[in-house]
């Protein structure tokens, strides 16, 4: 089985547009009448939804950020009265208060429909046994992998996060084929596995869908080899609906989005303007069938870039493409922006170091200093100090000619870095500006 | 001939090297000779123990970056130039000396040396050639 739901995944791109267009005036519609923030907006710039006559005049909505969303804690945003909302879940927020996003009984279908499609792409079906170490609780991650294993009827081990020697001793006694976690906690099972002695062929995985964070394809590489799987990237975010908003197929050449729900746009993230295809930029979402909390040109601050071709896999889904970094965790190093994926790619080009890494910003004489700390591991290990130096000059150089900026690199104990469990903490950034 | 000799990764913070030896006096491993070589940001702490395997199994289920180094431990006599006739052995047939640090002394009338050298077999060719008195492992260990 290759697909969930051929004919949506598989539709022809003008008929999609039929189904989007229609979706989107009802969704226009519906803000405007029970969202008095949306109506207030809207009628600041002299829109009515009737101005909404084809997928382009999209462009004439307002956009939507995090900040409103704040702004409007906890249920401002709500398009439906609260009795009709069946779950409430709240984004892992950094800074302030939480977002938080609800679901009626209708949106938790749609989610539930988005990620079996996005399992089956990744070679789940009712055989499989999928372990969700994604924490469940308020995070979307859990239940919302959950319910899409429950719905394409595979065995579900609803384990959360944590309990790493537990969850790689179930691995092996529940005979588990597909395992949902982060991408740094699908390396740090492989390396506690290694330390409990379990090899790889001890465990029947075929497949892995990692999300919640920037990945890079060097990583990719190494989680496929230290697990013998095959590892699938997915994304989501909570106010779009979670994990499920697109997805990648076996070709691996960038996630389809489940557009049918969710449209994407690519924006200018200074401008506003909306980008051609393959233009990096903005991710915006506009939500067209979610009831609870549709959101119309959501900014998710993530930055990638759209491909309208059809994949060899059959779908017609648009790609979209690793997100390359954010336009808030996003460093600027002497006016350079610098993405921690980019450090972590370079990493592991150099093949004999381990990703684990950490990248500490400081401001020293009112100028920018970055610090790439770097495990040593055996592979690497002399007991020559020239021969370490050389190491930390080649990592030295590697970067400062990925970025073209200086940096120091320092090589440190292993294990001294901080596993997560959840979202590896790549950037400390100490500059008060 | 060669002398088993542990290295170990070292962050430049307080507290490591006695976390270091606290791990081998636990283990009852004794230290016949050590050296630090550091930098700025890290150094390698060298050693020489009477249980080599059983010190690098130790620091590694502690979580240490630690590897097995083989050096040659020599005895010179302890008089002014005894060494320099020894490195002077090694210069003039062309052995660089990758690091060498001397033992803490036990023996009254000669000094205790370890060597790591570039071409280990051939330096130990001349030593012996040269009357130099090579110490073997056990005895080494035993000091």
């Amino acid at each position: 089985m290759r697909y969930w739901d051929e004919h949506i995944e598989c539709m022809e791109r003008s008929t999609l547009q039929e189904i989007q267009f229609k979706r989107l005036v009802e969704t226009v519609k519906r803000v405007y009448t029970s969202v008095p923030y949306y109506r207030k907006k809207m009628q600041e710039r002299g829109i009515i939804p009737e101005d909404i006559k084809s997928l382009d005049d999209l462009k004439k909505l307002p956009f939507t950020t995090k900040q409103d969303l704040r702004d409007n804690y906890p249920y401002g945003l709500f398009a439906v009265p609260l009795s009709e909302i069946v779950r409430i879940h709240a984004s892992s927020g950094t800074t302030g208060k939480p977002t938080v996003v609800g679901y009626t009984k209708h949106d938790i279908g749609i989610w539930s429909e988005v990620m079996a499609r996005t399992l089956v792409a990744a070679g789940a079906d009712k055989h499989s046994f999928v372990q969700i170490a994604y924490g469940y609780g308020l995070f979307t991650g859990g239940l919302g992998v959950h319910y899409g294993a429950e719905r394409i009827g595979a065995s579900v081990i609803p384990i959360s996060s944590g309990n790493t020697r537990r969850q790689i001793q179930l691995m092996v006694d529940f005979g588990t084929t597909v395992l949902a976690c982060t991408p740094s906690y699908a390396l740090y099972l492989a390396e506690t596995m290694e330390e409990m002695e379990i090899d790889k062929s001890q465990l029947k995985l075929k497949s892995g869908v990692f999300g919640a964070e920037p990945w890079s394809e060097n990583m990719r590489k190494e989680i496929e080899s230290k697990l013998n799987i095959k590892a699938y990237d997915i994304y989501g975010l909570s106010e779009i609906i979670g994990p499920g908003v697109s997805f990648e197929c076996e070709y691996q050449c960038g996630m389809h989005i489940n557009e049918d729900h969710f449209l994407p746009e690519i924006i200018n993230p200074e401008t506003g303007e909306v980008l051609g295809e393959g233009e990096y930029g903005e991710l915006v979402f506009t939500t067209i069938t979610k009831e609870g909390l549709p959101l119309i040109r959501y900014r998710t601050r993530d930055i990638t870039a759209l491909h309208y071709d059809r994949c060899k896999c059959g779908r017609t889904l648009v790609r979209m493409e690793k997100v390359i970094g954010r336009t808030d965790d996003m460093i600027i190093i002497r006016g350079v922006n610098v993405f921690p994926s980019q450090i972590e790619s370079v990493l592991l080009e150099m093949g004999e170091v381990e990703p684990h890494y950490q990248l500490i910003v400081d401001r020293i004489n009112n100028l920018d200093v970055l610090e790439v700390l770097v495990e040593v591991s055996e592979r690497m290990f002399s007991d020559e100090v020239k021969k370490l130096e050389q190491l930390e000059k080649k990592i030295t150089k590697a970067i400062e000619e990925t970025l073209g900026i200086s940096v120091k690199v320092r090589l440190v104990e292993p294990k001294t870095i901080e596993r997560s469990e959840g979202k590896a903490k790549r950037v400390i950034d100490k500059r008060k500006i | 001939m060669f002398v088993k000799q542990i290295s170990v990764f070292l962050e430049n913070k307080s507290g490591r090297l006695a976390e270091v030896t606290g791990i081998l006096g636990r283990h009852d491993i004794d230290i016949s000779a050590l050296s630090i070589a550091d930098t700025t940001d890290f150094g390698i702490l060298r050693l020489i123990v009477n249980k080599p395997d059983l010190a690098l199994q130790v620091l590694k289920e502690n979580g240490f970056t630690v590897s097995a180094t083989d050096v040659i431990a020599i005895a010179v006599e302890d008089k002014p130039g005894g060494l320099a006739k020894v490195l002077e052995i090694l210069y003039k047939k062309d052995i660089g000396i990758e690091y060498m640090y001397a033992f803490v002394g036990k023996l009254s009338d000669q000094a205790l040396v370890i060597l790591k050298v570039e071409k280990a077999d051939e330096a130990i060719e001349v030593l012996k050639e040269n009357n130099v008195k090579i110490l073997p492992a056990e005895e080494v260990y035993a000091l």
